[in-house]
């Protein structure tokens, strides 16, 4: 490190708790969304460094669409008894058993979609103002657009026309009544930066990062994990495989990669090398080439 | 490895987006899956090439205009950098998003068409990138290809943009021919232009110096946020916690607090589990003060031996970012830094034609207008001049009938 310059995952980090730290002065009743993947654990180590020794100004969330991966469920109970933060959880399946969305059916079934309405009646219950999560500009076009304090109106819509300007680090925060703000820190990082910070760091993720046996099968030319969450049929041929993810959602529309890097510094090697991107291994990017613009239209994260 | 943020400034007719695309493709930047779905995309050029401004059309409005309406961010490194682009489009309709691209870049790249050489729109451009104070520029002029590679046309408009330059005060200018649609000295040097003994465009944003400006200016720590846990353990612990503005802090150092005026000293700064003798400009952290005064959010701790300005009134530079005119008898929020106080427009002194860079008195001020006002602050601010501090020098104005963001504001002098 130069004198006068900061290195660069010393600069995200200084960025991304200066965002977090105006979260906590500007908000009444923040939240932080957190979904058990890498990104998000990135945000609760970036929080401590934010807030310690005090108390987090923020409950965490999840929005547990009930097919998640045990290990990141055990991951998530493990690291909240370890920060000593609150946990609130917003569950798919009660909003199922309420009648308020209604599961898909068919072989592509998933409840990616329906998380959504999970996490609007969430942000409502608790009148969250504002919602703070892991989304990165590099993952998507769509995203390379969000600002970074995005103003969300009462049906949790986000209208790309309509964004405020962001200039300088200056964040405007203030809605009117029944909005709320979604809040990116690591907008300015990559799949790459997140990686080298989690080594650097020292961070501990959820097994399902690493390579490890398990059976998949072959669904619309990507590896998925075989699970009673998947609705399978005689064509499905279950393979047991090495396999590792890249993201961590659901077990439904989250895609394996074949990989035997089992160790941070072989993910990293592997993600420099690799020519997919993060998202590539999301089923549902993949309706069209606008599908993460209307997803997040609709209210997704 | 450190970041360089970066702008461009150029209009779709310029081969703007067809640069950046070029910058990401020949750096190895666009993955399979990307690279999958740009082929499968409608948009190809003439010739059937891939089209690679699409790359950076984010929004769907944009992909079926062919045009860029907002700021996207694009991303990517190579072994020497990483770099951050703000693409910003050019149009004189979207002024607004060029000011808030260009707020946080330390580089600008200027397009011309070397078909066309030095028109309105590049005064404009240039007018913008000395108002937000971008230190470095280089003025790529494209199109090499369509004027035969031509040294004389490259020649007489870069002894035209000197005399712009000039005139906008602008010092460091570096003037690159390239061809994005080609790739000549985007990426690697051209191999039609031997005459030509600089460096391709990557090349020179690689090793360009960037040295924080903020760091060599005075110290400034605005306070976010106050952390005081208050158990038994931590009963008189108070830290106050923010972002290095500007500067250096020291422990020891005798500091300020304002607006209040209270002085004392550094007694510790933490980051996280470490303790620091020093905080640079950029750096997140924790202060202790030696003595116990009520300091909360929106106060500022600053180096005692060079205090800012503390006014209420300010004259500045306004860009106006809303459909709805300036109303110069509403009250606004001004927010700068983690401060928000009541503000009005005093009065207009006048606003600059950003294509000829004349000024005339004015009356009204309208979406994507720009000129110098006088503005009266409920609350003092204490702030420097935004030429010597870009962040302790720079505001927002927001309306509090709407709460959308309606100014930038760049600090030119204090009015006593």
């Amino acid at each position: 490190m130069s004198r006068y310059n900061l290195d660069y995952l010393d600069e995200l980090e200084a960025e991304a708790i200066h965002i977090l730290r105006e979260v906590a002065g500007q908000f009444e009743k923040p939240a932080l969304l957190f979904s058990g993947g890498k990104d998000s654990i990135t945000l609760v180590r970036l929080a401590e460094k934010a807030f310690r020794p005090g108390k987090f100004p923020f409950p965490l969330v999840h929005i547990d669409t009930g097919h998640n991966f045990q290990e990141t469920i055990d991951y998530r109970d493990k690291m909240v008894a370890r920060i000593g933060e609150k946990l609130i959880v917003g569950s798919v399946q009660k909003s199922i058993d309420e009648g308020k969305v209604i599961e898909q059916t068919g072989k592509n079934a998933s409840r990616n979609a329906l998380q959504t309405v999970t996490l609007l009646d969430t942000i409502l219950e608790n009148k969250f103002d504002a919602c703070i999560g892991g989304a990165r500009r590099d993952e998507e076009k769509a995203r390379a657009k969000e600002r970074i304090f995005s103003v969300r109106d009462e049906f949790g819509q986000w209208d790309p026309k309509r964004q405020r300007p962001e200039l300088w680090n200056i964040y405007n925060g203030k809605i009117h009544k029944g909005e709320n703000v979604r809040v990116f820190p690591i907008s300015n990082w990559t799949e790459l930066d997140v990686w080298n910070y989690i080594r650097r760091e020292n961070i501990e993720l959820p097994s399902i990062y690493f390579a490890h046996q398990r059976d998949c099968i072959t669904r619309n030319g990507q590896l998925m994990a075989a699970s009673p969450f998947l609705n399978m049929d005689e064509e499905d041929i279950v393979e047991n495989k090495k396999v590792r993810f890249r993201t961590v959602g659901d077990m439904s529309c989250t895609a394996a990669v074949e990989s035997d890097a089992d160790l941070i510094d072989d993910i990293i090697q592997e993600i420099s090398d690799s020519k997919i991107s993060e998202r590539g291994a999301r089923m549902d990017d993949k309706v069209s080439e606008a599908a993460m613009e209307d997803r997040k239209k609709g209210g997704y994260f | 490895m450190n970041i360089l943020k970066f702008f461009t400034a150029g209009s779709v007719d310029d081969g703007k987006s067809t640069l950046i695309g070029r910058l990401l493709y020949d750096t190895d930047s666009i993955l399979a899956d990307q690279l999958e779905a740009l082929q499968n995309s409608n948009r190809k050029n003439d010739d059937g090439t891939i089209d690679l401004a699409i790359l950076t059309d984010g929004l769907r409005a944009e992909r079926e205009q062919g045009i860029t309406i907002d700021v996207a961010y694009k991303y990517f490194q190579t072994e020497k950098r990483k770099f951050i682009i703000a693409d910003t489009p050019g149009h004189i309709q979207y002024t607004r998003n060029m000011v808030t691209g260009a707020s946080t870049a330390n580089l600008a790249i200027i397009l011309i068409d070397a078909r066309n050489g030095v028109v309105e729109q590049t005064i404009r451009h240039s007018y913008l990138v000395s108002l937000l104070g971008i230190k470095h520029i280089v003025v790529c002029i494209n199109k090499m290809d369509m004027v035969d590679y031509s040294e004389t046309v490259f020649d007489a408009i870069t002894n035209k943009y000197k005399i712009l330059a000039k005139q906008l005060n602008l010092e460091d200018v570096t003037y690159i021919p390239v061809s994005a649609l080609k790739g000549d000295n985007i990426v690697q040097p051209s191999a039609n232009m031997h005459w030509y003994e600089g460096e391709s465009l990557l090349h020179f944003l690689e090793k360009v110096d960037t040295d924080h400006q903020e760091t060599l200016a005075q110290a400034r720590f605005p306070v976010q946020w106050v952390i005081r846990p208050q158990t038994d353990e931590l009963h008189d612990y108070r830290g106050y916690a923010g972002r290095v503005l500007s500067g250096t802090f020291k422990v020891n150092d005798k500091i300020t607090v304002l607006p209040s005026g209270a002085s004392s000293s550094i007694s510790k700064i933490e980051f996280f589990d470490n303790e620091l003798k020093e905080a640079i400009a950029g750096q997140s952290v924790t202060i202790h003060l030696k003595d116990n005064i009520d300091i909360s959010r929106g106060d500022s701790i600053v180096n005692s031996s060079a205090l800012p300005h503390d006014t209420k009134l300010i004259e500045a530079d306004l860009c106006w970012m809303d459909s709805r005119a300036l109303d110069t008898s509403l009250v606004y929020l001004i927010q700068h830094n983690s401060k928000t106080t009541k503000c009005k427009i005093d009065e207009i002194l006048h606003k600059v034609d950003i294509n000829t860079l004349e000024k005339h008195s004015a009356e009204e001020f309208k979406l994507n207008d720009i000129g110098r006002v006088i503005l009266k602050t409920a609350e003092a601010l204490s702030f420097d001049i935004y030429n010597e501090n870009r962040t302790n020098g720079s505001a927002i104005l927001v309306d509090s009938r709407t709460n959308l963001t309606v100014g930038a504001l760049m600090f030119r002098a204090a009015v006593e």
